[in-house]
């Protein structure tokens, strides 16, 4: 794991919320199982927390070609926006894994915006729900919107973005039929939703393990 | 009488969490833990344990390729595989290894009785 500088989380509430991310993933590939009809292997490598600029940074430098993205805006104690990022190129191996592959070109094109947006809406309310349910709190998810652009244009969404803006940033595997597609998901939270954040995942981690949390990180 | 359970997981978290179900049933059993599977199998080699409760999603070695590897050095150890992925090939694999599937987040409830019908094997096994 690649912590860059600041760091936002201590070692063990980045370790809950790894987990907490894990745990949606998990089920999100129970639900596209279901979808798909075939067995879905997701895993999520890494979690991080960056600042708005590095994660564009970040992304801009691993995926030089354009990228497609399912957005979702989420409300409550925890307000921002999640993205499940694409390289554009393996948006149609994506439908093709997902409709079974047999399909005519013209169908599976047809087909892009649909399957997309479904797939990102399971992915992340799973992701989003886990987190909410584990944290006992509820948010808001808006339906799913597909756009094409790259990481600035995704990252820089109105409305405008405050400087102070933090990306939880993640790597996800995802394979089925053979097909095996990388892509990303990106949270991206204001400062006092991520003040927000620290403190349930405290309450959480004392809930979970009956240890109460040094909370030198609350009000951050 | 007190057995030792072994706990392999990647999330620390995870790790605390099961042990505060553990404690919550068995207070006087003694536990170890690994954070991934090449540290299960070294630790399963030099440590005795008696029941293990392995993490499916892990890096390396997922939770069914270790439990298959600990069986074959100690068979007809009562094994757990913990996930919230559900899928019917995951869980199918699980029982067809002789493993119990839970579901995750673990709850106190569920560990027990996985715990409690592995403590009847062991029993049944020394009789």
């Amino acid at each position: 794991m690649t912590a860059a500088p600041p760091a936002f989380l201590t070692e063990l509430q980045l370790d809950a919320l790894t987990e907490l991310v894990n745990i949606g993933v998990s089920r999100a590939a129970s639900s596209l199982r279901e979808m798909v009809g075939a067995q879905v292997h997701l895993s999520v490598p890494t979690v991080s927390l960056q600042t708005r600029a590095r994660a564009i940074a970040i992304l801009s430098e691993r995926e030089i070609s354009n990228l497609v993205a399912v957005h979702q805006v989420f409300e409550g104690d925890i307000a921002g926006r999640a993205l499940l990022i694409f390289p554009e190129t393996k948006s149609l191996e994506l439908v093709r894994a997902i409709t079974g592959g047999d399909l005519p070109l013209e169908d599976i094109i047809e087909l892009e915006q649909e399957a997309l947006a479904e797939t990102g809406n399971i992915l992340l309310n799973s992701c989003l729900a886990t987190i909410a349910n584990m944290l006992h709190r509820s948010l808001k998810m808006s339906l799913p919107e597909v756009l094409r652009g790259d990481a600035s244009t995704f990252f820089s969404l109105d409305p405008t973005p405050q400087a102070g803006d933090v990306v939880m940033f993640l790597y996800i595997d995802f394979a089925v039929r053979e097909r095996d597609i990388s892509g990303y998901i990106a949270m991206i939270m204001d400062l006092p939703s991520l003040a927000a954040l620290v403190h349930l995942l405290d309450e959480f981690i004392e809930r979970e393990t009956g240890i109460a949390v040094n909370t030198e990180n609350d009000g951050a | 009488m007190p057995y030792t359970l072994l706990i392999v997981d990647d999330s620390k978290l995870a790790r605390m969490a099961a042990t505060k179900a553990l404690k919550a049933r068995y207070p006087d059993w003694a536990r170890v833990e690994a954070a991934n599977g090449d540290e299960a199998v070294a630790l399963a080699k030099e440590t005795a344990f008696d029941i293990a409760l392995l993490d499916f999603n892990m890096p390396g070695r997922d939770g069914l390729q270790l439990a298959a590897d600990l069986l074959s050095l100690r068979p007809a150890t009562p094994l757990a595989i913990v996930s919230a992925n559900h899928q019917t090939e995951i869980v199918a694999r699980a029982k067809q290894i002789g493993a119990v599937f839970l579901q995750k987040p673990l709850n106190e409830q569920a560990l027990s009785a996985f715990l409690e019908e592995a403590v009847r094997r062991l029993e049944k096994g020394k009789a």
